[in-house]
């Protein structure tokens, strides 16, 4: 159904005879993958194959995260939470890819991916934790390989591909993943990692969350490709954009990616093309940079109704049954933020820990408030 | 014991580790095939073979933070950044992320890794090939800086620093690669970080030099009773090392290679203030670089720190 194609002509030859003739040096595609279109019909040829139960999960997932999101932001408005930046918008593009990976693989995460970290089982009072200033939320349980959110844009790319040079050096059946959004792309770390990834081949996916803003500079002026996906081709590997809200998409996309490299097949950097339903943070107000008609064209291609219609059309879902599901996640999140709350705040013993493995002599001095 | 250059006691103690530890892999520019411009590198990659000595494209921030991926996930690695010059590029991997992230994981992940890098003047190498800014990597929580003044320091300290559990910055002295040929044990043996060494013994003038201009203190300070101290960690430096021989000569030259304002000599002016001012008969006095870029070859000996300027400050400390 959606699978469009445009083609790049590095060098042409116009076919003049001339001693140097221009020779056609190579010619690329970028791909555009849909699965699942704005009235929720797929296209049975690239469906991913998943059972119902794995569907109304995914489902799960986006509905938790979309009401892990409201009450974050409601939270930070009563003065509860911190600054806190919304992911509205963006579940099936987190939800999607992040139930692709398998529990061994590596993810290394930007600011703006808590519907992946609730996918891979990260503790909700955790991730509501960090968004009060809490840093030993910041401590992922050993189970999950999760690095520390980052917020310096893109620079924890560079880390994604370190990560993956250690897990080929050690044979690991693992592949690494490194989220970031629209804006890290203009960073230099960006194209230096994947740069890196593709000389050396490396197990990894690049998931770019194209949301289009990155605070208030549209996509338009953060750069002048076609597409972000286009960018590997100048890094010697493919790169796909997919319609970032489509779960199915989303899914089939890096479920590919890390089949290929896990196989050997090096990296792959997925576009996924959604759009920031709200203000960058807390902080911002969009409206001063944006309009009102912009963002309700996107309202109606929500990634969240969209799964509803598919699953309706097959009479899995009804509006008492997303009703009884969000009163459950309403519940899970109301639970989470109780638990919270009843953290006791860190002491000022606890600016030091882990600064170092041996605290120096002077840290020590000063931790006994020297 | 084998008499050694720099060059060869730091490619010994690389080689040895390597040997020893799996978990050890170097990259960087040129640190393969070509050995490193400076050939401290030399024979490792045929020794070791491409998975552990990696020749990385010409990109410092994704050496560095590759090398902080690579540490997270169990290795050792020991990225080589050409110049100090250079470092600045990967500047944000190094503060914003391999010196923070066992704090800011609260210790689920930390970032065992040596990042080597030549540094100071006077090789007539272009600009931004004589560079000396440690100070401003002393100023970075949960880094340590290091910087071994000849061939025996220096394999004593990196195998101290391949086994340290957290990021060390490892300063090469680069006029020094060749110049100085000292006895170095051909077995293992570790310098622990954070202690100094008294370069020198003598009781009316405590002088303290580190890395390159460590050399220059001892040619300098000759026919003088001077106490020099070499300190090896820059940060953390060994307080106590100071102390102790300020305590005992009441008088104190530093002598630093970088620029003057907020060099690492401030540092230690400072602490030496806080801790012992009852016990100085002189001023504390500072030999430095003055406040202006590193020049290019033609000048850099009216910038660097010389031994009449050195002597200079000596003479005055001791006429009180």
């Amino acid at each position: 159904m959606q699978v469009c194609v445009y083609t790049l002509q590095i060098v042409s030859n116009n076919g003049e005879k001339r001693t140097m003739p221009e020779e056609l040096l190579a010619t690329y595609e970028v791909r555009r993958l849909g699965v699942l279109d704005p009235n929720g019909e797929v296209d049975q040829a690239l469906m991913p194959e998943l059972p119902d139960a794995e569907i109304w999960r995914m489902y799960q997932l986006m509905v938790l995260s979309r009401t892990f999101d409201e009450r974050a932001v409601s939270l930070q408005r009563e003065g509860r939470l911190g600054t806190y930046p919304p992911i509205r918008g963006q579940e099936a593009a987190q939800v999607g890819s992040a139930f692709a990976l398998a529990p061994s693989d590596w993810v290394f995460p930007s600011f703006r991916e808590m519907g992946a970290h609730l996918t891979l089982g990260c503790p909700i009072p955790q991730l509501l934790q960090y968004w009060t200033g809490d840093e030993r939320a910041q401590k992922v349980p050993a189970h999950l390989n999760i690095f520390p959110f980052c917020v310096a844009v893109g620079s924890q790319i560079p880390h994604a591909v370190g990560a993956a040079l250690a897990v080929r050096y050690r044979r690991d059946p693992v592949a690494v993943v490194a989220y970031f959004g629209d804006g890290a792309t203009s960073k230099g770390d960006f194209h230096e990692a994947m740069n890196l990834a593709g000389v050396f081949t490396l197990p990894i996916v690049f998931i770019c969350q194209n949301n289009q803003w990155a605070i208030s500079v549209p996509l338009k002026n953060q750069t002048a490709s076609g597409s972000l996906a286009q960018k590997a081709l100048a890094y010697g590997f493919d790169g796909v954009q997919v319609d970032g809200n489509d779960v199915f998409a989303v899914y089939r996309a890096t479920k590919q990616a890390l089949e290929k490299a896990k196989s050997g097949g090096g990296p792959t950097l997925i576009e996924c093309l959604t759009y920031r339903m709200a203000d960058h943070t807390t902080a911002d107000d969009a409206g001063r940079y944006r309009s009102n008609e912009e963002v309700a064209a996107w309202r109606d291609r929500d990634p969240i109704l969209r799964l509803e219609r598919f699953l309706a059309a097959r009479e899995l879902w009804s509006v008492e049954k997303g009703d009884e599901e969000k009163g459950r996640a309403t519940a899970v999140i109301d639970a989470a933020v109780r638990e919270m709350e009843a953290m006791p705040p860190p002491g000022a013993a606890e600016l030091f820990d882990g600064v170092q493995a041996k605290l120096t002599p002077r840290q020590e001095e000063q931790k006994r408030g020297r | 014991m084998a008499q050694l250059n720099m060059v060869q006691a730091i490619n010994q103690a690389l080689g040895d580790e390597m040997a020893r530890d799996d978990r050890v892999v170097l990259l960087g520019e040129d640190v393969g095939r070509d050995g490193g411009v400076f050939r401290v590198t030399e024979g490792l990659l045929e020794r070791f073979g491409a998975e552990r000595v990696l020749d990385t494209p010409l990109a410092e921030s994704a050496i560095m933070g590759a090398a902080i991926g690579m540490a997270a996930y169990g290795l050792r690695p020991v990225p080589e950044i050409q110049f100090m010059g250079f470092t600045y590029s990967a500047f944000e991997q190094l503060f914003a992320h391999a010196a923070r992230l066992r704090s800011r994981s609260r210790g689920r992940y930390s970032c065992p890794m040596v990042v080597r890098t030549p540094y100071g003047g006077g090789i007539k190498a272009p600009e931004l090939h004589e560079e000396s800014t440690e100070s401003i990597y002393c100023q970075i929580p949960g880094l340590k800086v290091v910087a071994p003044s000849g061939p025996y320091t220096a394999k004593g300290l990196l195998l101290a620093a391949l086994r340290d559990p957290d990021p060390v910055l490892f300063l090469e002295p680069t006029r020094l690669y060749r110049l100085l040929r000292e006895e170095v044990p051909e077995g293992d043996y570790v310098l622990e970080l954070g202690r100094a060494r008294l370069a020198r013994a003598g009781g009316a003038v405590t002088v303290i030099a580190w890395g390159s201009m460590l050399e220059r203190v001892l040619k300098s300070v000759e026919g003088y009773d001077a106490d020099v101290v070499d300190l090896l960690t820059l940060n953390p430096f060994d307080i106590e090392a100071i102390l102790g021989s300020v305590r005992k000569t009441g008088r104190v030259v530093i002598v630093q290679e970088a620029a003057k304002t907020c060099g690492l000599g401030a540092e230690i002016a400072a602490t030496i203030a806080e801790e012992a001012i009852l016990h100085l008969r002189a001023p504390i006095l500072r030999v430095t670089a003055p406040d202006v870029p590193v020049p290019l070859g033609k000048l850099i000996d009216h910038y660097l720190p010389s031994p009449e300027r050195i002597r200079a400050a000596l003479d005055e400390v001791l006429q009180y």
